[in-house]
């Protein structure tokens, strides 16, 4: 299976502090990728380098075969990128919203109004969608973050912790919209989360990040492999990012 | 960018704090230009009316001050409201990484921000120079040829360039500090002293330069004066008056206070009476014009590239 995010040695340092240290990883075409840590582990600065969003120290990285400190915009254009508690414009109606992001995405206006109704049916919210983005709850505005994404029809997409803050139904449809964007659709997926149940749920490998470092990659059961005794993701994670060590 | 523009405007053109704003300022400019008028009208009747009077509407106080005087002051305003949080607010509602994760530059934004406020201050003074023209017109009677037509023109671009000017400030300061409130302090800040302790400023410095000891000495009093005008340069608002004032009065024919006219200019404004061409008076503010189309443009390239070396995260 070929790459579709590759990293070697990606270090990205704030004067003494290094928030991402040698980080080297792959993600495949097609899997879901689970990116664990704790806060501050380094999951969205690594994140922000592979959107080109910040330059990283040392090291390189390679999205989709482009180079993120080069060619952001290439990147840009074929990742879906949903950032934690991600914004909106809560004075815009959600289809206004959803309109807003795809001109900035150039879609032509002549495929926009089947696009709209398509995305906002996938996430359930085509009810809602004449509505004030500022009087919609947490999770239908984490919903309405997935629709934006869909406008993309990207063949990667980022996410960055997408249930946190979700009840437990709304976690459920979130991980059940995760699945079937990679099932469905074929997206390539790299989540970002430290809930280990949604990881354990939905992802064919993790890594785990830990003070900047990668600690563990491969799947659940190559991990607990590794660990003898551990039986669970949430062991292995507590074993890995208390040792901390790169793999 | 023009998606960003399109947005901006909506935005500006939506909102409560605009309506409420551009209602104060036309209110208080027809108010300012409809005493001028009247003052105007009691004072030149019975008499033959001098020629260019279209343009005292603009620069004769009424009661407190003139039009000019009062864009010179309450102009940044327009520019301070307009940008003080064009960054931070989207920084505040998480929208900037939505922004910047989409596939346009990043200065596609701080670009497509200016150029909005940009046209929304311009459509905002066109239309106070056009009802202002509007009301003279009925007010005092004269159609204005198309000299002082040209004037008011030169006299609209120079108050865009202002209020550009304190537009770039208010959004590098929307760059710099996150808090909302933080970035129009500063920039309410800086339009106070700048309207009215630069002239204290600029006289402390030609006091410390080249101080007075002897106010019968001519000499030492022009090096004072020289330096004291010099310093106040550094001010936009002393930029925009001198350059509006020259503007609109075409028998104003230099740059200088009275007592700095060199020999051969006195020898000149005494020979020639006559008002000066427009692009005579062009020429006399161009260096306040391209001082201050400078400091716009230093503040925008401030801006940008402070802009486009931050790190922007969602949290």
């Amino acid at each position: 299976m070929a790459a579709v995010i590759k990293t070697e040695g990606l270090t990205r340092r704030y004067g003494r502090q290094t928030a991402v240290d040698a980080l080297s990883f792959e993600v495949n075409d097609g899997e879901i990728f689970g990116f664990l840590g704790p806060n501050g582990a380094g999951k969205t600065t690594t994140i922000l380098m592979l959107l080109g969003l910040t330059e990283p120290t040392t090291g390189r990285a390679e999205v989709l075969g482009f180079d993120p400190v080069r060619e952001p915009l290439q990147i840009k254009r074929q990742v879906g990128y949903l950032p934690e508690n991600v914004g909106f414009y809560d004075d815009l109606t959600a289809r206004e919203n959803l309109r807003f992001v795809a001109r900035l995405n150039q879609i032509p206006e002549a495929r926009l109004q089947p696009l709209l109704d398509h995305a906002l049916g996938t996430v359930g919210l085509s009810g809602e969608s004449d509505k004030l983005v500022g009087k919609f709850s947490h999770g239908m505005r984490q919903r309405l973050g997935i629709a934006e994404l869909l406008l993309k029809e990207p063949k990667l997409v980022i996410l960055d912790e997408p249930a946190l803050g979700l009840d437990p139904d709304g976690m459920n449809k979130m991980l059940e919209l995760i699945v079937s964007l990679n099932r469905e659709r074929g997206m390539t997926v790299l989540m970002c989360t430290h809930l280990l149940n949604h990881a354990e749920r939905i992802c064919g490998r993790v890594g785990i990040m830990s003070k900047g470092k990668l600690a563990a990659l491969g799947t659940i059961a190559e991990l607990a492999g590794s660990q003898p005794g551990a039986t669970g993701l949430e062991q292995i994670y507590l074993r890995y990012s208390r040792e901390a060590k790169p793999c | 960018m023009l998606t960003i523009c399109r947005k901006e405007l909506a935005d500006h053109f939506g909102s409560i704090r605009f309506l409420i704003l551009f209602c104060l300022i036309v209110m208080v400019a027809l108010v300012t230009s409809y005493m001028a008028a009247t003052n105007l009208r009691e004072t030149l009747e019975g008499m033959a009316k001098p020629s260019q009077v279209f343009l005292l509407l603009f620069t004769v106080p009424g009661k407190f001050f003139s039009l000019v005087q009062f864009i010179a002051f309450f102009g940044p305003l327009i520019g301070i409201v307009t940008g003080f949080d064009a960054i931070n607010r989207e920084r505040n509602h998480r929208t900037l990484t939505k922004l910047v994760s989409q596939p346009i530059f990043r200065d596609a934004v701080i670009n497509g921000k200016f150029l909005a406020g940009v046209i929304t201050i311009s459509i905002m003074l066109l239309c106070l120079v056009l009802l202002i023209s509007g009301m003279g017109l009925f007010t005092v009677g004269v159609v204005p040829g198309w000299e002082e037509v040209g004037r008011l023109v030169v006299y609209l671009l120079i108050s865009i360039a202002y209020v550009s000017f304190w537009l770039g400030l208010s959004i590098l300061f929307s760059i710099l500090f996150r808090s909302l409130a933080t970035s129009a302090l500063a920039a309410i800040a800086l339009w106070i002293f700048c309207s009215f302790f630069m002239g204290f400023a600029a006289d402390l410095a030609a006091d410390a330069v080249a101080r007075v000891n002897d106010p019968a000495d001519p000499e030492q009093v022009v090096a004072n004066r020289r330096i004291s005008d010099a310093a106040s340069l550094a001010s936009p608002v002393v930029l925009y008056s001198q350059s509006t004032s020259s503007i609109l009065d075409p028998y104003r024919r230099t740059r200088s206070n009275m007592v700095l006219v060199e020999p051969m200019e006195r020898l000149s404004m005494e020979r020639f009476q006559n008002p000066l061409p427009l692009d005579q008076s062009i020429l006399v503010v161009g260096p306040y014009l391209a001082l201050l189309a400078g400091l716009t443009l230093v503040c925008f390239a401030l801006s940008y590239f402070i802009f486009l070396r931050q790190e922007i995260r969602s949290v």
